[in-house]
């Protein structure tokens, strides 16, 4: 099973990454963004008897290691054999 | 007093802290691999400064499992000191050892350079040799080293007096352009509520020694040895 692990900042905490990419943007001339959070996603394959089963897991690797919680939220994502993902909710804090 | 200094792959203060503990501070010290499972009967643990596990992920998150890590929380929490220097209070932080997070330099750059810092307190395991309000200079060596807490931590943590340095200038202001990474309260270096932890950003093993340019670090040491033996005054 493949899933996908979603880790940013939480809104409030500095990201000067995506500060910087931001003014880089509006260097570009997209003067319409209004701000960028940067974060970054894993990528993982694992073996899972069933969805659930998998996004259980991703979420405690995401708790464990994956997101610091005092700075950081995570949303996972699973990949249905090719389908379309399945989007299990929201950022979890 | 026997001193242990922890060695991750990665780290590179790890030489430095043994060197002081050793040559300056004169007490036994002894390198523990971040593989052991022991703690060899140390009094004090130090994790160096360094890129342990090449701070992959976010800095200090893999060395938080290295297997020593283990032993080191169960002796902070039967009231061992330890004390992290840079990589060291990043591991600690990511460890739950201590509260908070040091995130990305606010400038996004690696920031080596000395600094000045003001002591806070000087009632504490790690800084009973120093007097209080006294300026001290250290250099700086990290790209990662932004105190954060979430406003209510940050009040806690400065009404219960865990803060005990602060980026100053060479007059002891606490001003925005000392501040070498954006860090909140200018926080430098702090204890847990317990007194036993101690996380710093700056190298007070990089300057415990004249020649270096500066000795004001090795009272981090001496402190500790005058805890330890009873007889600093509380």
């Amino acid at each position: 099973m493949k899933g996908k692990v979603f880790v940013k900042k939480k809104p409030g905490v500095l990201d000067p990454e995506g500060a910087t990419i931001q003014k880089a943007l509006l260097n570009l001339g997209y003067r319409e963004v209004a701000s960028v959070r940067s974060g970054r996603v894993f990528e993982v394959e694992l073996e899972a008897g069933n969805s659930k089963e998998a996004e259980e897991k991703l979420r405690e690797m995401a708790r464990k290691l994956l997101a610091n919680p005092v700075i950081e939220e995570f949303r996972v994502e699973l990949e249905n054999g090719g389908g379309p993902s399945k989007k299990l909710g929201v950022f979890e804090k | 007093m026997k001193f242990g200094v922890v060695t991750f792959p990665g780290s590179n203060c790890d030489y430095d802290c043994y060197h002081v503990v050793k040559d300056v501070v004169k007490q036994p010290v002894v390198y523990l691999w971040h593989k052991e499972h022991h703690l060899d009967n140390c009094d004090v643990i130090i994790l160096p400064g360094g890129f342990a596990h090449g701070d992959y992920l976010r800095t200090g998150a893999i060395a938080r499992f290295s297997p020593i890590m283990r032993e080191v929380a169960d002796f902070a929490m039967r009231g061992g000191m330890v004390i992290g220097i840079c990589n060291g209070f990043q591991i600690l932080c990511e460890a739950g050892l201590l509260p908070g997070a040091l995130l990305r330099n606010r400038s996004l750059r690696f920031v080596h350079r000395p600094v000045y810092l003001r002591v806070e307190k000087n009632d504490s395991t790690f800084t009973n040799a120093y007097q209080k309000e006294q300026i001290l200079k250290m250099p700086t060596a990290h790209g990662d080293g932004c105190y954060y807490d979430t406003p209510e931590e940050i009040k806690k943590l400065e009404q219960s007096g865990q803060v005990l340095f602060r980026y100053c200038d060479r007059e002891g202001r606490l001003t925005e352009e000392a501040n070498p990474n954006g860090s909140l309260g200018n926080i430098a270096g702090i204890v847990n509520a317990a007194g036993n932890v101690m996380g710093l950003m700056p190298h007070p093993d990089r300057a415990s020694e004249p020649i270096l340019g500066s000795a004001d670090g090795a009272g981090i040491f001496f402190s500790m040895v005058a805890r330890f033996a009873g007889l600093a005054v509380a």
